[in-house]
């Protein structure tokens, strides 16, 4: 079994903006646009060092997606920053019309998603951000899972042509995958092999499908560990041939069951090789206020709840 | 070729000659010569909607003297179209429901085929009912419909102009109705905050939207002194219909740019205008002629440039 070390929590919202400051250094047609976040989403170094490239919308989402859509008419690449409820409810037609049909080349980079956002409470916990943009025709939609993954991301982000979601977090969360290490949209990572179990997990997720996997290892089950961060396109083939040794799979995210990774999932098994799955997500409920780790235990979003439905799911073989 | 020259050389004093060189420059037509240009878009937009039966007359006319001015005498454009458009004028359509106006302008300006004008809004054509990129038509760069939409990506391709150094202006259109979306008035405020000046919007100032007029749906006070409390540059055309009113007023637009504000245009137009049972309505906003409409239409506005 492999052993994966935490080199020190920190928040993926850091590593976003340490992505982006390498951006505008390397790349100088990449832009960045906040609105009234700047902070929340680490975008100081990119706004310290290009203030002629950096746009302060306000308050002012929807206006912001057409900004950016514009900005990419003369060759820019626009990164829009802001919390994932506001990047995407609050302004899905303005994406749908103006970005995704119009085929522009936005990346729309999304902070504080899901329950981890955490004492804020509901309003601001979206959960059905990952449906919402995987709808949309042509967007690619990522969830990263640590410091080093984002920043990865955000910068293979940059090269890829077409609109991008971005999805990261708040809360400081285990760093244990490769420093500077090349991120390939649509490629699923395998982080253990297992036999008995598949286990599939995106996000904040991922570092507790490996402390679930642990558990479960010194109970004598294997399980195979993927790291899916990228929910759009889906890399079907690293999941079927899992599920071909495994034969159950378990699907782990911090988005409601409906409309998230875990139906994307079994739309491919269903269509390809159909297997007993169980969902570690949220059963189509708002969130509330609460420490990210007491949320994350009450609404079953943690290695414990992995364990739980990994064993849950090997009866079903 | 031009672009591998320009590959060839390096050499950037020489590919901005090339543009220069290779921009349309419209020679000033005569009031009448854009008069007969007018009169058959005019027959353009009746039998396109005509055709399929439906689309947006009534805004389409209106606004036929403002895009055939815009397009015929004003904006520099390259004669190929891409979809950066460095190195020249650009112009955005938000309240895309008058697609036939453009279409038939664009059609007429060269940027595709006028007889693919028979295609409107029918399965597998690139004229969906309201403009799309999706579809890869020339001279439109962004889909318009949802309303509200279209001054942030006019003022984002603004932007991007600064930042490229390039001195070409952003035109954009908009309902007046179409004020009613909050996100104009986010764009508004971040327009002349940022002083974006190298931006001429205008308003299609017709009073009229689908269910009455605009008074009538939800007032909307004086527009002059809501943008000038903006921040805006305001000129007010009430003869949005006159071709030398608008000429004017759009090289008055011109001459405001470059000061540090962005410019907008209330440009009072008739809805239905040249079509006279179309006058002075809100009826024919979304509404096709019959054939026996058609006929009456097509009279007052006789054939001048040939019918696609």
């Amino acid at each position: 079994m492999k052993t994966y070390t935490n080199t020190g929590n920190i928040d993926t919202r850091s590593g976003f903006g340490a992505g982006l400051e390498i951006l505008g250094d390397s790349n100088p047609n990449v832009v960045a646009l906040c609105a009234d976040l700047t902070g929340s989403l680490k975008m100081n170094a990119f706004k310290d060092k290009h203030p002629d490239r950096f746009f302060q919308v306000g308050i002012a989402e929807a206006n912001m997606m057409g900004i950016a859509a514009g900005l990419t008419i003369g060759g820019k690449i626009p990164f829009t920053g802001t919390f994932a409820n506001f990047s995407t409810g609050r302004v899905y037609d303005q994406i749908r019309q103006s970005i995704a049909y119009s085929g522009k080349n936005v990346k729309i980079c999304a902070s504080h998603a899901g329950l981890t956002l955490g004492e804020d409470g509901a309003t601001h916990q979206i959960l059905e951000d990952l449906g919402l943009m995987k709808m949309l025709p042509g967007m690619t939609v990522i969830n990263t899972c640590d410091f080093n993954q984002t920043k990865a991301a955000t910068i293979a982000i940059a090269d890829h042509d077409g609109p991008v979601y971005l999805r990261f977090g708040r809360p400081k969360v285990a760093n244990f995958t490769p420093k500077d290490q090349s991120f390939e949209i649509g490629k699923a990572v395998k982080l253990q092999e297992g036999t008995d179990v598949t286990i599939v997990a995106t996000g904040h997720l991922v570092w507790e499908a490996l402390e679930a996997a642990k558990t479960l290892h010194e109970q004598g089950i294997a399980a195979e560990v993927i790291n899916i961060h990228t929910i759009k396109p889906l890399d079907d083939k690293a999941i079927l041939s899992s599920v071909k040794q495994t034969g159950c799979i378990v699907t782990a995210e911090e988005h409601n069951y409906l409309g998230g990774l875990g139906e994307s999932v079994s739309r491919v098994l269903a269509q390809h090789h159909p297997t007993p799955q169980e969902f570690v997500a949220t059963q189509d409920t708002f969130g509330e206020s609460g420490t990210p780790a007491q949320l994350m235990e009450k609404y079953g979003l943690n290695a414990k709840a992995i364990v739980e439905k990994s064993k849950k799911v090997l009866k079903r073989k | 070729m031009i672009s591998s020259l320009i590959t060839a050389h390096k050499n950037v004093f020489v590919a901005q000659l090339l543009v220069y060189f290779c921009t349309k420059r419209y020679k000033m037509t005569t009031s009448s010569n854009l008069q007969e240009f007018v009169t058959q878009v005019r027959r353009d937009i009746l039998r396109q909607v005509h055709k399929v039966n439906s689309g947006h007359p009534g805004g389409s006319l209106g606004c036929t003297e403002f895009f055939s001015v815009l397009f015929k005498e004003v904006l520099r454009a390259k004669d190929h179209f891409d979809m950066d458009g460095k190195d020249e004028d650009l112009f955005f359509l938000s309240n895309g429901h008058i697609s036939p106006v453009y279409y038939s302008v664009l059609s007429r300006c060269g940027y595709f085929p006028v007889e693919e004008l028979k295609t409107f809004r029918h399965i597998n054509s690139r004229l969906q009912g309201h403009p799309t990129t999706h579809e890869g038509l020339p001279g439109v760069r962004t889909a318009s419909g949802s309303l509200g939409q279209g001054l942030s990506v006019a003022l984002g391709s603004a932007l991007s102009k600064k930042l490229n150094g390039d001195k070409h202006l952003v035109y954009s259109l908009h309902g007046d109705g179409e004020l009613q979306e909050g996100q104009n008035w986010e764009a508004i405020m971040f327009a002349a905050a940022n002083k974006i000046d190298n931006i001429i919007a205008t308003v299609d100032y017709n009073g009229q939207q689908i269910d009455g007029s605009t008074d009538d749906v939800l007032p909307m006070g004086d527009l002059k002194a809501k943008f000038e409390a903006f921040g805006w540059d305001v000129i007010e055309e009430e003869n949005g219909n006159d071709i030398d009113a608008v000429r004017n007023v759009l090289a008055e637009a011109k001459s405001k740019t470059g000061q540090s504000k962005p410019v907008v245009i209330l440009l009072k137009t008739i809805m239905g205008n040249g079509v006279d049972f179309m006058m002075h309505t809100h009826a024919w906003h979304g509404k096709a002629p019959n054939d026996e409409q058609l006929e009456i239409g097509l009279k007052q506005n006789p054939e001048t440039l040939g019918d696609y």
